[in-house]
């Protein structure tokens, strides 16, 4: 799906992006929200005055819980690989917080 | 302390911590540069085309798009979706078709930047001025909806929840979550969906679907008192002719007015020059992924007003408040405390459907959208303010940490500026006619500038800071007039008029000063003019391999028809 997977069986070593995959982030806050929701549908006040009878938290919870799965297995089946030697992000230089401090490259 | 508009509770707020705790754990960690894969993520030009796309719509779904177009929806009904269908989604598409290529190939980090290579100082020093007021004006627009927020849950005075909200967005930016953009709006797009879509198809369950909706809207207005100004019900159930969005009486003026005024100058001006947005393409992989991201985000780009638009015109029939205003009364309270206003429509229905749980998951969603436009608004200001304006004009040659420092400051400045900027918002009832009016101010005319200096080369450096100059004045000159009350449009007309003038009276300046003085030389207009740039240069070379479905035309293809499909539905 993505241009940088797909390659990774020619190099020795791939590194896959792992946690910090979008995808995986992307996953586990919409599984913590999922979970949260299903249980605040299941213990919490039903409040059906408000929707009409719906219990909303349970059934968005477990909506976002499939979007978690979808998207955590995604990440498994297709990982990015990490190229060797990519260009490393700059600093917004005109952020007012401390400068990253990086290794000189080489 | 007033009493508080939504009553949250701590499972709400621990949502929104969670949120928040991703954001900034994030930031954090990219700055330190803990981790390979982040850094892979955030470095420039690697992002697969899904990843861009979405980032692309998030940085835009921010407060115009969620309070706007919900205060649109509740006042004007189906004519709002103009903004996305006719509003948005043509216009993604030529950016990513035709214009992309020059923006990706010449790696310009800012309008301004684009503008001194093509037409030098004069036109740079213009563009730069307007660009940094209009980042200050619309990050007051951004800033007082964040405040309304605060002040609907903690129910503080507006001006002590514009300071707080203030030192909220630079905090933010110090701990680091710009450094964590590209993440940070991809969370912020799906947190946004999951909060939204319950919201909606909740609400439309309490008014028995979308033939209640009708029903509903259809006895209000026909049951409304002589002092609500609420347009007929058929202008607010169908799409076209749009007269309550245009204002115009005639339905053929108003097709003209929202087809020219919205979707040629004010739209096109909008996606086509916002580097807020077309950074966030500049980040893809390859020219390829960069052209199809403004393509692939046309496609939830679509399907977003169903979203914001549809619970807008619900809560305008569900929510007491909302029935009262709309029917000619002034009933207390909203969030900016002076009274009810169309742009409380979501929050007054998010306190009315949602049960506590998702409340917390749409409140930590529009503050992410909020905090997060704004801090995007600042960080452009302060590149605008310290790289092309202070250190090209005022100070050259200084050293980077000089210029940090410069930075710095802008940033404190921009944010204090914008607390002020805000109180003009805020005397805005829909604070969407305040947004089309700035963008008819600041884009229309930019737009025109570089569609003429992008397909004319004979267009001269003169002409560009000329007709940008007189452009952005004749807007002005019409919005004034309007505002004396010299010719009446309701709606958003004025802004489209006031767009649709400062595009033509650009355009015709530009090419009569250009006619009457020197252009640039040729060899100088490489990569920046389209009959200067060979080819290659313009598009991918492993384009024409991939499969249809990766392909730039086939995708832009499949979305205009489906938006013109979408256009015959409504």
């Amino acid at each position: 799906m993505t241009d940088t997977s797909g390659t990774s069986d020619t190099s020795a070593a791939p590194h896959k992006a792992g946690a910090f995959d979008i995808r995986n982030i992307i996953g586990a806050l919409m599984g913590i929200y999922g979970v949260i929701l299903v249980l605040a549908g299941l213990l919490g006040e039903h409040e059906p005055d408000k929707t009409g009878g719906v219990n909303a938290n349970l059934w968005t919870g477990l909506a976002l819980i499939v979007v978690a799965a979808v998207f955590i297995g995604w990440a498994r089946l297709r990982p990015i690989v990490v190229p060797e030697g990519f260009d490393r992000p700059d600093d917004d230089p005109t952020r007012p917080a401390p400068q990253r401090k990086r290794p000189p490259t080489h | 302390m007033s009493e508080t508009l939504i009553d949250a509770t701590w499972l709400d707020y621990l949502l929104v911590a969670i949120y928040f705790g991703f954001v900034l754990g994030i930031g954090v960690m990219a700055r330190r540069s803990v981790s390979e894969s982040i850094d892979f993520f955030l470095s420039g030009r690697s992002l697969p085309a899904w990843v861009t796309g979405l980032a692309f719509i998030s940085a835009n779904l921010g407060a115009v798009e969620i309070m706007g177009m919900s205060a649109n929806g509740a006042e004007l009904g189906l004519p709002t979706f103009h903004y996305f269908w006719v509003g948005a989604v043509p216009a993604m598409l030529f950016l990513g078709v035709v214009m992309m290529p020059f923006y990706y190939g010449s790696k310009v980090r800012s309008v301004p930047e684009f503008m001194f290579r093509r037409f030098g100082t004069g036109a740079h020093l213009v563009n730069a001025i307007s660009f940094a007021v209009a980042q200050l004006l619309i990050a007051g627009v951004n800033l007082a909806l964040l405040a309304g927020i605060v002040r609907a849950l903690l129910g503080w005075e507006i001006w002590i929840a514009l300071i707080v909200a203030g030192v909220v967005v630079l905090s933010y930016i110090t701990l680091g979550g710009l450094s964590a953009a590209i993440y940070n709006e991809v969370l912020q797009f799906f947190v946004i969906v999951a909060s939204l879509v319950p919201l909606t198809l909740i609400g439309l369950h309490r008014v028995g679907g979308w033939d209640g909706l009708t029903d509903k809207i259809t006895a209000a207005s026909a049951g409304a008192s002589s002092a609500s100004e609420a347009p007929p019900a058929d202008q607010q159930l169908n799409a076209w002719p749009g007269q309550a969005l245009s204002g115009f009486d005639s339905p053929l003026l108003s097709v003209i007015g929202i087809v020219f005024g919205l979707g040629f100058v004010l739209s096109f001006g909008y996606w086509t020059t916002n580097f807020v947005e077309v950074q966030r393409a500049m980040a893809s992989d390859s020219i390829s992924s960069a052209r199809k991201t403004p393509i692939i985000g046309s496609f939830p780009k679509m399907f977003i007003p169903f979203i914001v638009i549809v619970p807008g015109m619900i809560s305008a029939v569900l929510v007491k408040e909302m029935i009262d205003l709309k029917n000619g009364g002034s009933p207390e309270g909203g969030a900016s405390g002076e009274g009810v206003a169309y742009n409380d429509a979501l929050l007054l229905l998010m306190r009315d459907v949602l049960p506590n749980g998702l409340l917390g998951l749409a409140i930590a969603g529009l503050l992410a959208a909020f905090m997060a436009g704004m801090a995007a608004n600042i960080s452009a200001f302060n590149t605008v303010f310290s790289y092309d304006l202070w250190q090209r004009y005022i100070r050259k040659n200084h050293s980077d940490d000089y210029y940090l420092r410069i930075g710095r400051i802008a940033t404190v400045g921009a944010t204090v500026v914008a607390i002020f900027t805000a109180q003009i918002a805020l005397g805005y009832d829909n604070v969407m006619n305040y947004l089309q009016t700035l963008f008819g101010f600041f884009n229309a005319p930019l737009f025109a500038t570089f569609i003429l200096g992008m397909f004319w080369k004979r267009m001269t450096p003169t002409a560009g800071w000329v007709g940008l100059v007189a452009g952005t004045l004749s807007a002005i000159a019409v919005d004034r007039t309007a505002a004396a009350g010299v010719f009446e449009l309701s709606g958003q007309g004025v802004a489209f008029l006031a767009a649709s003038v400062a595009f033509t009276v650009d355009i015709v300046l530009s090419v009569v000063v250009s006619l009457v003085t020197k252009p640039k030389p040729a060899s100088e207009l490489r990569g920046l003019v389209y009959s200067e740039t060979p080819r290659e240069e313009r598009t991918d070379p492993h384009e024409a391999s991939y499969p249809w479905w990766r392909r730039t035309l086939p995708l832009a293809g499949i979305s205009l028809a489906m938006v013109i499909i979408l256009n015959f539905a409504f």
